[in-house]
């Protein structure tokens, strides 16, 4: 099942396009958190302090612990309206 | 209660009139409606801006959208409530948002606008990028204070 992690917006030119980190590889690296799929995505970029974070489409922070079939979006500060 | 996101243009005071007519259960009930309609301009941060790509978070941002205007019913006894937001490529003088509320009383109806407006603005997610007349392309880094 993986865990599906997106980007938005300056996210994605930052780090690139959505992806699926599969069992194996959360197993294999130990990802237990946000922190650890940012880490494990970014490939040594620093999180931008500002940075949002979602869990299920929930406002979550980086030591939310993570689960299979969890999806995690990264994105910029919201500028709609 | 009624979210749209929609990637065509649409005329707010249309909308409006349409679903004040469509809810008949507002009929001698409402004494106030607030309205808030955000429009593109044509300048940003001392620039030309010629138009504006428009993202979302499909599912997070109707997620969100419909848990503010559910606390802002529960907050200021709503009557009826609708927010209408454009996505995609927007151009100067296109109409982004439109927040519409109806209740009792003016004083519910002013603050519940203001809430839901203000929340959207920092907590929707929403991203805009700016092409520049000189043809380049930004994205916006933040909204500006709303109150």
């Amino acid at each position: 099942m993986g865990i599906e992690v997106k980007f938005f917006a300056s996210m994605r030119d930052i780090i690139g396009e959505d992806r699926e980190i599969d069992s194996e590889i959360l197993n294999e690296k130990s990802i237990k958190n946000v922190d650890d799929i940012w880490n494990y995505c970014a490939e040594g970029k620093e999180r931008p302090a500002n940075v949002l974070i979602a869990v299920n489409m929930d406002y979550v922070d980086a030591q939310t612990l993570v689960k299979e079939g969890d999806e995690v979006a990264f994105f910029p500060p919201v500028t709609g309206g | 209660m009624k979210i749209m996101i929609d990637s065509d243009p649409f005329d707010p005071w249309q909308v409006l009139s349409d679903y004040q007519k469509e809810n008949t259960n507002l009929e001698g009930q409402y004494g106030a409606t607030a309205v808030f309609v955000g429009t593109m301009r044509d300048f940003n941060e001392g620039d030309n801006v010629a138009e504006m790509f428009l993202e979302h978070y499909p599912g997070m941002t109707d997620r969100h959208l419909e848990n503010i205007c559910l606390q802002a019913t529960g907050e200021h006894q709503l009557l009826e409530s609708l927010v209408v937001h454009r996505v995609g490529t927007i151009r100067p003088n296109d109409p982004i948002v439109l927040v519409a509320v109806w209740t009792a009383h003016r004083k519910q109806a002013f603050e519940a606008c203001r809430e839901i407006m203000e929340d959207l603005k920092s907590k929707a997610p929403f991203w805009k990028k700016e092409q520049l007349n000189d043809g380049q392309d930004r994205w916006v880094e933040k909204n500006t204070r709303g109150y």
